[in-house]
C-alpha cells in the first residue's frame, strides 16, 4: 500500500502501463482494498483447482473475473464467502482477508451476511416475492413486520424491480420472468446490506435488455458495496468493471484496470483470449 | 389413423409393426391409455363388487351401520363404528409417532450424514420395509406387548394418567400396541421416500440460504424441507394408506374387542383385523354382507383421507410455490 504513487489516475493514462503480473498482488488504488486473497491454493480432493492466487478487490469498485470455462473463476468466487465448504473434500491454503481480517477466523454466518452472493442460475426460494427478499433479514433477526416490509421495498427498489412487482409481492417468485427472478435474487442478497457482492455469471441466461438492466444496477450499487463479477462476456466486463482479472487453468494470469487489460494487456495469453484467438 | 399409415407403408409385416409401435406416438398413446384405463377399471370393479356384495346389510341397517356400536353376530346386530374408530385411532397413533421420527432420520441421512453411512443406513431401512408383517406381529407379541404391559403403560398411567388416553388397566395388547407396531412398519417408507425428496432439492437452494447468513439448521428447516414438502407429504400418505389397511400385525396385538374406549391401553379392533378374523366363519347372509360393507367402508375411508391429503397439498402450495 505504501507505493501511493500508483493512484487511480493510471486508468486514464494507459501508456504508463502499470506493472502487472500474476501472484504479486497488484495494487492500483490508493484506498486500502476491501478484500484480498493472498497466495490462495484450492483443492478438490487431490485436484488443485487454484494455484497461488493473490489479488485485491478495491472498495466500491467492480472487479470482473474472466477466463475460459473450467479455469477456476467460480471456485475462486466461492471461496470468498466460504460457500465452497458445502462441497465435500475441498481444501484451501492461503489467506483471504476482509478488511484485513482473516475470513477463515470469522463465523460463516457473520461472514456471509457481510458478503452477499448471486448465483449463475437464478435460485429464488419457492416462496412469495416478499418472503424471498425478507429471508436474509429474518434469519439475521429482523422480526418486526414494518421493518421487514421496509427492507423488502428498499431492496426491491435497489434491484430496480420494485415498480414491476409492487402489486404482487404475495405471489410466487416463480411467476416472474428469468430476468426478474435474477433481479429478485440480487434484491434478496442486498436485503442484508452486504459490504461485498459476489456475482457468478448473473446474466448468462438473460437477454440483452435484462442484461443491460442488471449492468445498470451494478453501476448504481457500486457506491454502496464492493462488487466482484464472474463473466464470460467480454463486452460486459469492459462495460461494467473497473478492474479485470484473467484466469487460465487455475492461475491468475493478469490483473489490472479494465482499460489496461482490454487495450494493452501485458501477457500474450490475455490478449489472445480477449481478441478471441484463444483455442 | 392406423389404416392410413398402413396404406402409406405397403411393406407390412412384423418388422413394420414393431417400428410403428416403437416410433408411433399414436400407438404409444393408445397403449398407455389402455394401461391407465385398466387401473381405473380395477377400481371400478372393486367398488362395484363391494357395493353389490353388501346389499343385504345396506338395506337392513342403512346409514345406521356407520354410527352404531353393536357387533353381535348371534343377535345379527352389526354396527361399524368400533372398527372405524379402531382403524382411525391406531393409524393416528402410528403417524404421530412415525412422522417426527422418520423426518428426523431422513434429514440426518440426507443432510448431515456422510454419504457412505447414509447409503448403508438406507439399505438397512429399506430391508425393514421388506420384512413380512406377520414377523412384525410376532415381534410385537413377544417383546412390545410385555414391555408395554409391565413398564410403559404403568409409567404413562402414573405420569399422564390425568388424560383420558392413558387411563385404565394395562393389558399390553390394545390400541397403543397396534399403533406402535404400525409406526415401526411405516417408518421405512417415510424415511426412504423423504430422503429421496430431500436429495432432490437443488444444491442452489441450500447455497442461497447459506449465502444469506443462514445456519445449516435454518437452511434445512426453512428452505430444504419446504422445498421437498410434496415428496414428504406423499410419503406420509403412502404410509397412512399402509397403516389403515395393515391386517395381520394389527390383528395379533390389538386385542380384537369391538368396543370404543378412549384409553389407548384398552383393546380394540380394526376393519382389516375383523375382516381377516371373521370372514371364514361368517355364517348367514347378513353377517357376510356386513363384513363386505366393512370392506367398502375401509375403501371409502382410504379414499376420503387421500382426498383430504390432496386438498391439503393444494391449499398449502397455493401461496408461494408454483412448483414443488
Ligand atoms: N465439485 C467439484 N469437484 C471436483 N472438481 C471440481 C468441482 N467443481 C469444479 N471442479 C473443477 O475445478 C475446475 C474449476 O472449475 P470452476 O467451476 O471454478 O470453473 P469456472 O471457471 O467457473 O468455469 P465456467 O466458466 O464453466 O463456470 C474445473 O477443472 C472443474 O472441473
Ligand atoms: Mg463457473
Amino acid at each position: 500500500m505504501s507505493s501511493s504513487s500508483d493512484s487511480e489516475l493510471t486508468v486514464g493514462k494507459p501508456h504508463e502501463r502499470p506493472r502487472s503480473h500474476a501472484g504479486a498482488g497488484v495494487r492500483l488504488a490508493a484506498a486500502p482494498p476491501k478484500m484480498r486473497s493472498v497466495n490462495l491454493n484450492f483443492y478438490y480432493g487431490a485436484f488443485q483447482a487454484l494455484h497461488d492466487i493473490s489479488l485485491d478487490f478495491h472498495t466500491n469498485r467492480i472487479t470482473a473475473l474472466i477466463g475460459p470455462s473450467g479455469c477456476g473463476k467460480s471456485t475462486f468466487l466461492r471461496t470468498l464467502n466460504r460457500i465452497h465448504e458445502t462441497v465435500r473434500h475441498t481444501r484451501v491454503e492461503g489467506r483471504i482477508l476482509l478488511d484485513s481480517e482473516d475470513i477463515f477466523q470469522v463465523e460463516t454466518t457473520t461472514l456471509r451476511r457481510r458478503i452477499g452472493m448471486v448465483f449463475q442460475k437464478s435460485n429464488p426460494f419457492p416462496k412469495s416475492i416478499a418472503d424471498n427478499v425478507a429471508y436474509g433479514p429474518r434469519v439475521n433477526g429482523v422480526r418486526r413486520k414494518t421493518d421487514v416490509e421496509e427492507v423488502v421495498e428498499r431492496s426491491l427498489r435497489r434491484a430496480a424491480l420494485w415498480e414491476e412487482v409492487k402489486d404482487k409481492l404475495r405471489e410466487s417468485a416463480y411467476a416472474l420472468s428469468g430476468g426478474q427472478q435474477q433481479r429478485l435474487c440480487i434484491a434478496r442478497a442486498l436485503a442484508v446490506d452486504p459490504e461485498v457482492l459476489l456475482l457468478d455469471e448473473p446474466c448468462s441466461a438473460l437477454d440483452p435488455i435484462a442484461t443491460a438492466k442488471i449492468e445498470d444496477l451494478l453501476f448504481d450499487l457500486k457506491d454502496q458495496c464492493t462488487i466482484v463479477i464472474v463473466t464470460h462476456n467480454m463486452q460486459q466486463a469492459a462495460r461494467v468493471a473497473d478492474y479485470t482479472g484473467f484466469f487460465l487453468l487455475g492461475r491468475l494470469v493478469e490483473f489490472n484496470t479494465t482499460e489496461v487489460i482490454f487495450k494493452t494487456p501485458a501477457r500474450k495469453e490475455t490478449e489472445d483470449y480477449i481478441t478471441g484467438r484463444f483455442g | 389413423m392406423v389404416t392410413a399409415t398402413q396404406s402409406l407403408r405397403p411393406q407390412a409385416g412384423a418388422g413394420a409393426f414393431w417400428r410403428r409401435l416403437v416410433n408411433g406416438d399414436e400407438v404409444a398413446r393408445l397403449v398407455t391409455l389402455a394401461f391407465a384405463s385398466t387401473v381405473l377399471l380395477i377400481v371400478a370393479v372393486l367398488v362395484f363388487e363391494l357395493f353389490r356384495g353388501s346389499a343385504v346389510a345396506r338395506h337392513r341397517f342403512g346409514w345406521a351401520f356407520f354410527v352404531t356400536q353393536n357387533w353381535d353376530p348371534v343377535a345379527e346386530q352389526f354396527g361399524a363404528l368400533p372398527f372405524i374408530y379402531g382403524t382411525v385411532v391406531t393409524s393416528a397413533v402410528a403417524l404421530l409417532i412415525a412422522v417426527p421420527l422418520s423426518l428426523g432420520a431422513a434429514v440426518f441421512l440426507a443432510e448431515l450424514a456422510p454419504q457412505r453411512i447414509s447409503d448403508a443406513c438406507t439399505f438397512l431401512i429399506e430391508l425393514l420395509a421388506a420384512v413380512p408383517s406377520v414377523i412384525y406381529g410376532l415381534m410385537a407379541i413377544f417383546t412390545l406387548v410385555p414391555l408395554l404391559r409391565d413398564y410403559v403403560q404403568p409409567f404413562l398411567g402414573k405420569t399422564l394418567g390425568f388424560l383420558p388416553f392413558f387411563q385404565g388397566p394395562s393389558f399390553g395388547a390394545g390400541y397403543l400396541a397396534a399403533g406402535l407396531i404400525l409406526a415401526v412398519m411405516i417408518c421405512p417408507f417415510i424415511i426412504s421416500i423423504s430422503r429421496e425428496a430431500l436429495f432432490g432439492v437443488p444444491r442452489e437452494q441450500r447455497e442461497a440460504a447459506l449465502a444469506l447468513g443462514a445456519t445449516q439448521w435454518e437452511s434445512t428447516w426453512q428452505v430444504v424441507i419446504p422445498h421437498a414438502r410434496l415428496g414428504i407429504i406423499g410419503s406420509v400418505f403412502l404410509a397412512l394408506a399402509r397403516a389403515l389397511g395393515e391386517t395381520i400385525a394389527v390383528t395379533m396385538v390389538i386385542g380384537n374387542d369391538p368396543s370404543i374406549r378412549a384409553s389407548l391401553f384398552a383393546p380394540g379392533y380394526t376393519i382389516a383385523a375383523v375382516l381377516a378374523n371373521e370372514f371364514t366363519e361368517a355364517t348367514g347372509e347378513l353377517y357376510l354382507d356386513s363384513l363386505v360393507e366393512l370392506g367398502l367402508v375401509l375403501f371409502l375411508l382410504t379414499m376420503v383421507i387421500n382426498a383430504l391429503a390432496q386438498l391439503l397439498v393444494v391449499l398449502t402450495s397455493r401461496r408461494g410455490s408454483a412448483h414443488p
